[in-house]
């Protein structure tokens, strides 16, 4: 398994940065770390060209109040979704989708969350360093697009606000 | 001004922003790459965003030109609209006690910088000889400590610490690692990944103290979700009956940790010649209060640990580059609104040196969101006047030529940055860094 994150983690360098130069490419023939997750998870990629009966739309609240609706596959998680739609949320992902951080946080309605399943421990520890959690957070790396999911709003949180960094420079 | 953050990354969203990055190091990243541990790599994913934004068609970077010495902040603010202090925090505190100078007393920054290549502490050679190390302070920095010094080697062996240490701690005899702090469970500074990672660690054992965690259980109950998780783990850890398996584990474990609770570091005590670090005496404590703002209150009382080495981790901390500049030294950060650099127009902070040297990547990264949109809100009402042009670079490459500073761009940290990736792949390890900033350089003009 370690092996395949790797070479994944190589791949996926390589193709991102093609990504932001030229235009954006088709979702699928993206692999990164996070739909590593999704594939683990027993979802499966779609690997066929762009059809709109097979898409999810989501919603995404940005940190402005801003609605950003976009689509993504079955199998994609959120965080796949935001860079391949080249959504512009500062910090979002810095880990690349290996639970190694907690700025792909996102916050739910209670619907959608208790729809989303169950959070293992591994994501608990990192969503538990998260500013702003509240009990329908989850971490976009980790949530899985399937078709039930259809039309679901996700909150971008703030990050750490102004508020905390004043002048004092306590923290 | 170092390559701390993604401040950046807002600068270069809009058409009319040139950032330049002055770095003192040939090489890049500063914490990331000389702090996180070695067994952390997916934490380094960040440097992928970083590459991004310092190979964007604007932003400039400058290794080896030490700001202070090379050129001064007075210069850079003459070339630049607005300057922004992003060099963290280089010092580390200082425990004040005697015996804190002895062979076998180093500070977790020296430490870490150690294993991790830091040019400056290539030549640290701890000495793990002794069979009990003992660490001062419990954030993720102690753990990360504890858990190298008691790693498996087949682990390490695959991670990008350096071969010298790797070499040295394969021959280490240390068998017990204590973790003491001054307050209590509650208070403990650290995360519970890292906690995790200790529990789960091949061929090791905890060994706590019982009685430190009187009363825990009860007030565990009522504290947010993150303190509750972390201290419930403790617990766990400390007092449950372990399962089949993991008894079985323990017993076979040739290695001990453990945290130790209510001690503050009072004296390091020498061994008979005087030499080096043969015990630390501890003050034990009392918590007055109770938590995050609990205070611990000393007895009266204390005690010896016989150690040999003794790492203190009880915080990095922030210089002054520029005696011109204001700083609050009693805080150690540059004094500042919003990142805007207090009676200083034009001067900006961001990263630990705005905020002092706590949280994770992800908070310091927001910290300098913050500072970047401060920068751009001043520009936008004219607060920062950016009414005639600046020469920029331009007007700072002649001096450092005069000054005979050869600066190394990005595309020669690519040179270097290969280089060290081919020197790993003949050793199975995802890089192998470069030692010194000689050879950096040499590597760089190729």
């Amino acid at each position: 398994m370690c092996h395949l994150k790797n070479k994944e983690k190589l791949v996926h360098v390589t193709l991102r940065e093609s990504s932001r130069r030229a235009a954006v490419i088709s979702a699928a023939s993206l692999p990164t770390q996070s739909r590593a997750t999704c594939l683990q998870r027993g979802f499966t990629t779609s690997t066929q060209p762009l059809r709109s009966d097979n898409k999810v739309t989501v919603h995404f609240i940005n940190r402005d109040g801003e609605k950003i609706t976009v689509k993504g596959s079955p199998g994609d998680s959120l965080l796949d979704v935001v860079i391949d739609q080249d959504l512009d949320f500062d910090g979002f992902g810095a880990c690349e989708g290996t639970l190694a951080c907690s700025t792909c946080h996102l916050i739910f309605e209670e619907e959608v969350y208790k729809q989303l399943g169950p959070v293992t421990d591994e994501e608990m520890d990192m969503l538990d360093l998260a500013y702003g959690l509240t009990d329908t957070s989850r971490l976009g790396c980790q949530i899985c697009l399937t078709k039930s999911l259809e039309g679901m709003v996700a909150r971008v949180p703030e990050s750490v606000s102004d508020i905390r960094q004043s002048g004092d420079g306590s923290s | 001004m170092s390559f701390g953050k993604k401040d950046n990354r807002e600068h270069t969203g809009r058409q009319d922003v040139e950032v330049d990055i002055y770095e003192r190091l040939p090489v890049p990243f500063g914490l990331v790459r000389f702090g996180v541990a070695p067994d952390h790599p997916e934490v380094k994913n960040v440097i992928n965003t970083f590459t991004q934004t310092a190979q964007h068609s604007r932003c400039s970077f400058y290794g080896n030109v030490n700001v202070g010495t090379d050129v001064s902040v007075k210069e850079l603010q003459q070339a630049y609209h607005a300057v922004v202090l992003s060099y963290g925090a280089e010092g580390n505190r200082r425990m004040g006690v005697p015996g804190e100078d002895l062979a076998g007393v180093h500070a977790a920054k020296d430490f870490v910088g150690w294993y991790n290549g830091l040019p400056d502490n290539r030549k640290l050679h701890p000495d793990l000889s002794c069979e009990t190390a003992v660490i001062l302070g419990q954030g993720n920095v102690a753990l990360d400590v504890a858990r190298i010094l008691l790693s498996p080697m087949d682990m390490l062996k695959k991670t990008d610490i350096t071969q010298p240490a790797l070499d040295l701690l394969a021959e280490s005899r240390i068998r017990r690692v204590l973790i003491v702090g001054r307050r209590g469970p509650m208070q403990i500074a650290c995360t519970i990944k890292e906690v995790r990672e200790m529990v789960n660690l091949p061929d090791t054992r905890p060994e706590m103290v019982a009685a430190d965690f009187k009363g825990i259980a009860e007030a565990v109950k009522e504290v947010p979700r993150p303190r509750k998780r972390l201290t419930e783990l403790l617990l766990k850890t400390a007092l449950d009956v372990p399962t089949e398996k993991e008894q079985e584990k323990r017993s076979k474990a040739s290695r001990v940790w453990g945290f130790r609770f209510f001690r503050s570091p009072v004296e390091v005590l020498p061994a008979p010649d005087l030499s080096r670090a043969a015990a630390i005496r501890l003050a034990v404590n009392r918590l007055e209060g109770s938590g995050e703002g609990a205070s611990a209150v000393p007895t009266g009382e204390v005690e010896d640990v016989p150690c040999g080495l003794v790492i203190s981790s009880i915080g990095y901390k922030s210089l002054p580059i520029d005696p011109l500049l204001p700083f609050d030294s009693r805080k150690a950060i540059v004094p500042n609104t919003m990142g805007r650099v207090q009676k200083t127009a034009g001067v900006y902070c961001s990263g630990w040196l705005k905020t002092g040297p706590t949280g994770v990547i992800g908070t310091t990264m927001n910290n300098s969101f913050d500072t970047a949109r401060a920068l751009l809100e001043d520009m936008d009402s004219g607060a920062l006047d950016v009414s005639s042009a600046k020469p920029g670079s331009q007007g700072v490459t002649p001096l450092l030529e005069k000054r005979g500073v050869k600066p190394v761009e990005f595309s020669d940290w690519e040179k270097i940055d290969n280089e060290e990736i081919k020197r790993g792949v003949a050793m199975g390890k995802p890089r192998e860094k470069l030692l010194s900033v000689d050879e950096m350089l040499h590597v760089a003009r190729t």
